[in-house]
């Protein structure tokens, strides 16, 4: 089944999924463009994805950053929001412009807050139809606050 | 008071209809328990032993009249007619079902109102203390940046999936009523010698099963400099605060586990990239919000008004009322009322019929300008009262029930709605509540006491404040069945501390009598006007130990 949905031309697509995500390497590693715990990506130069940790400390990525294809910031429940900071420093700090992906426990009533900070990317958890997740997606029409798709809060728009 | 614009009213508007949705997929099976949790939490919905609770935002503790009888209504329509004010300023309504949940938060967003982070792990209302705007001791009023705060914390997605609760409170007077050491974050707002608006940042406090209070993180902070500070400091937070261990999760550990320098190191080099940045306040959206807050129209009033002065020469009941329920107000003439939600046995602290609702609406109509407002000490507040109307108030608040003369008196107690309804509690707060203030009814003795809070919690995560209050009670579950421990010393305020525990705790029974023995020894050793809490600092727990717990000692 493929739950993956990505923001194109900033319209949400459920889009068809060449990458593999492995999370533990255990045995031989699949066929095909592959995303990878940072330990693993880190031993093997080349085309792979990177897969981020709630622990990772993405400010020490910088440089090692430029040349990786696509990162995925797993939510090993949707109740831990340290993905949110991770994707806000991504995109502010670190300056990735490349697919922004949540992996992981990723849920209808959460897409919006992750579209908010930065992900472009909803690989939704399997058990759920990534067709009625799409509707999660736009969110409220008013945000206060600021995010990563819009750096000024509402006082500075009005 | 502020009133909502386009945005604030299409966001609560979208809100209903979100939510709505989510209680529909709850219903349907769609969404399990486990995943509707934190989205209805988000909404202040909890699943008690009974029913649903819905909590209510009261920001700031500020409410008009229409609002306040939107709250009646739903306590009649909804609920069994009345409603249970928290420490947190906020309404809480025991008896919902959740099929009529989003029929009321639509009643309450045509009012302007909403249950939104009322609870979850998010940022939570935004407190102030209930006399800003009034209190003749104000050094500013803090409710404008209390509801840039508001809007800024609602809804922002990176901080909505924190390692847990956050709590904010803005304090701008000279004595702290807001309990700001007690919050995840404190503000104290003041003007620097050059007339600028200054924050006072303390950070890491918090009751519950690790009490600790807040540490100054920061001094002087421009005010154009709240958001990005705060953003700062829940970032360094959401990333680094600690997710294993549901009681070690709060923001207070982490400071603990790091040290206030180091901690605040961390905040710093976050705002560096922060500060100057859009998130930077303007003046222009300063003074759009605190165009809501601007003074109320008031009279030209006399400080000393004859009606006044003689009716309290010819009522002592009055009188005494007036001695213990009026706060020092900043303008000549008037004074801020509270009205005491705790009139003995007869009624839960904190709880107000549907009928005591409406009635406080129409005296704010009457006596003021339509404002109420809810302390933290769960009583309410009319804050513009003409002194020349004081008496006639009085009289409306005495056939409501409204108007026991025991603010900041020992029955004036705060406790939590403990195990009568809450699921988490481990024992009971409001029988406790009464058996002691049907222990003390003398209104010449209680007022002989003077200046004493008692604060009872059913359970450590401490929503009765327990740890600060002069007497403190905590509900604890030994085999099975309910105890209570005693704690000495708590104080709020400028001069906060928590209270220390005195000894093994007791069953609910000899409570009343503990706390006798406790009032006692504080009478055999007062001096002169000396208060409770002060008694206590300066001779320490022992004397109490020994009389509390003689009789162990007495041979048989």
């Amino acid at each position: 089944m493929n739950n993956l949905i990505k923001l194109l031309d900033g319209q949400a697509r459920l889009v068809d999924d060449p990458w593999s995500l492995v999370r533990e390497a255990q045995g031989a590693l699949p066929e095909g463009p592959l995303i990878l715990p940072l330990a693993l990506w880190r031993e093997r130069d080349g085309a792979d994805g990177l897969l981020l940790q709630p622990d990772d400390e993405v400010e020490a990525l910088g440089p090692l950053l430029s040349g990786v294809p696509l990162i995925a910031v797993e939510f090993p429940s949707f109740r831990d929001g340290r993905g949110y900071s991770q994707a806000y420093l991504l995109r502010t700090r670190l300056g990735w412009r490349g697919e922004l992906r949540a992996v992981g426990d990723v849920l209808r009533d959460q897409l919006s807050h992750m579209r908010q900070c930065g992900f472009d990317a909803f690989a939704v958890r399997e058990d759920k139809s990534a067709e009625d997740a799409l509707k999660g997606l736009a969110g409220l029409s008013v945000l206060y606050g600021r995010s990563v798709i819009e750096p000024r809060p509402l006082f500075r728009r009005r | 008071m502020y009133h909502y614009d386009d945005y604030d009213r299409a966001l609560v508007q979208e809100r209903v209809a979100q939510f709505r949705d989510q209680v529909a997929r709850r219903i349907s099976g769609e969404l399990t328990e486990e995943e509707f949790l934190p989205l209805r939490l988000q909404n202040g919905l909890y699943l008690q032993k009974h029913a649903y609770m819905l909590r209510v935002a009261i920001p700031y503790g500020t409410l008009s009249s229409n609002q306040l009888r939107c709250l009646a209504r739903i306590a009649r329509e909804h609920d069994r007619g009345y409603g249970h004010f928290t420490t947190r300023q906020n309404i809480q309504f025991n008896w919902i079902e959740l099929a009529e949940v989003p029929d009321i938060l639509q009643q309450l967003a045509e009012v302007e109102m909403h249950a939104i982070q009322t609870s979850g792990n998010c940022v939570r209302n935004i407190t102030t203390e209930a006399f800003a705007g009034v209190a003749a001791d104000e050094l500013l009023d803090p409710r404008p940046l209390a509801e840039i705060l508001r809007q800024w914390s609602t809804i922002n997605p990176e901080f909505l999936f924190l390692p847990r609760k956050f709590k904010i409170a803005l304090c701008a007077a000279e004595e702290d009523r807001a309990a700001i050491q007690m919050h995840d974050i404190g503000l104290y707002l003041y003007r620097d010698d050059a007339g600028e608006m200054r924050l006072r940042v303390l950070v890491g406090g918090g009751l519950g099963r690790t009490p600790i209070l807040g540490q100054q993180i920061r001094d002087g902070l421009h005010w154009r400099h709240l958001l990005s500070y705060v953003e700062a400091i829940l970032r360094v937070y959401n990333r680094h605060g600690r997710r294993d261990n549901k009681y070690k999760a709060r923001i207070k550990i982490l400071v603990k586990a790091l040290g206030i320098e180091a901690f605040a190191r961390e905040v710093e080099a976050e705002w560096q990239h922060l500060k100057d940045g859009p998130a930077e306040l303007t003046e222009a959206e300063y003074q759009r919000v605190a165009a809501s807050f601007d003074a109320p129209a008031y009279a030209r009033l006399d400080d000393a008004d004859l009606d006044f002065g003689s009716a309290l020469a010819r009522d002592p009941e009055f009188a005494r009322w007036c001695a213990r329920n009026l706060q020092p107000h900043k303008v000549p003439g008037y004074a801020a009322v509270v009205l005491s939600t705790k009139p003995g046995p007869d009624m839960p602290p904190g709880d107000v019929t549907a009928a005591q609702m409406e009635a406080v609406a129409d005296w704010a109509e009457r006596f003021g300008f339509g404002e109420i407002r809810i302390a933290h000490e769960q009583n309410l507040v009319l804050p513009d009262v003409p002194k020349a109307d004081l008496h006639g108030l009085w009289r409306l608040a005495c056939e409501q029930g409204l108007a026991t003369a025991n603010i900041g008196l020992l029955t004036d107690i705060i406790a939590c709605p403990g195990g009568d309804y809450c699921a988490l509690a481990n024992a009971k707060s409001i029988p406790i509540a009464q058996a002691i203030q049907a222990r003390f009814q003398d209104p010449q003795a209680l007022q002989d006491l003077g200046e004493l809070s008692l604060n009872i919690s059913g359970c450590m995560n401490a929503c009765g404040h327990h740890h600060i209050g002069n007497i403190g009670i905590l509900g604890v579950d030994k085999g099975g069945s309910e105890w209570y421990q005693i704690t000495l010393g708590g104080a709020q305020g400028m001069h906060s501390e928590l209270g220390k525990v005195i000894g093994p705790s007791f069953s609910a029974d000899e409570v009343p009598d503990v706390i006798e023995k406790v009032v006692d020894t504080y009478r055999d050793y007062r001096e002169a006007e000396e208060r409770f809490v002060d008694t206590v600092r300066r001779i320490g727990l022992e004397p109490f130990k020994e009389r509390v717990y003689a009789r162990a000692e007495v041979p048989a």
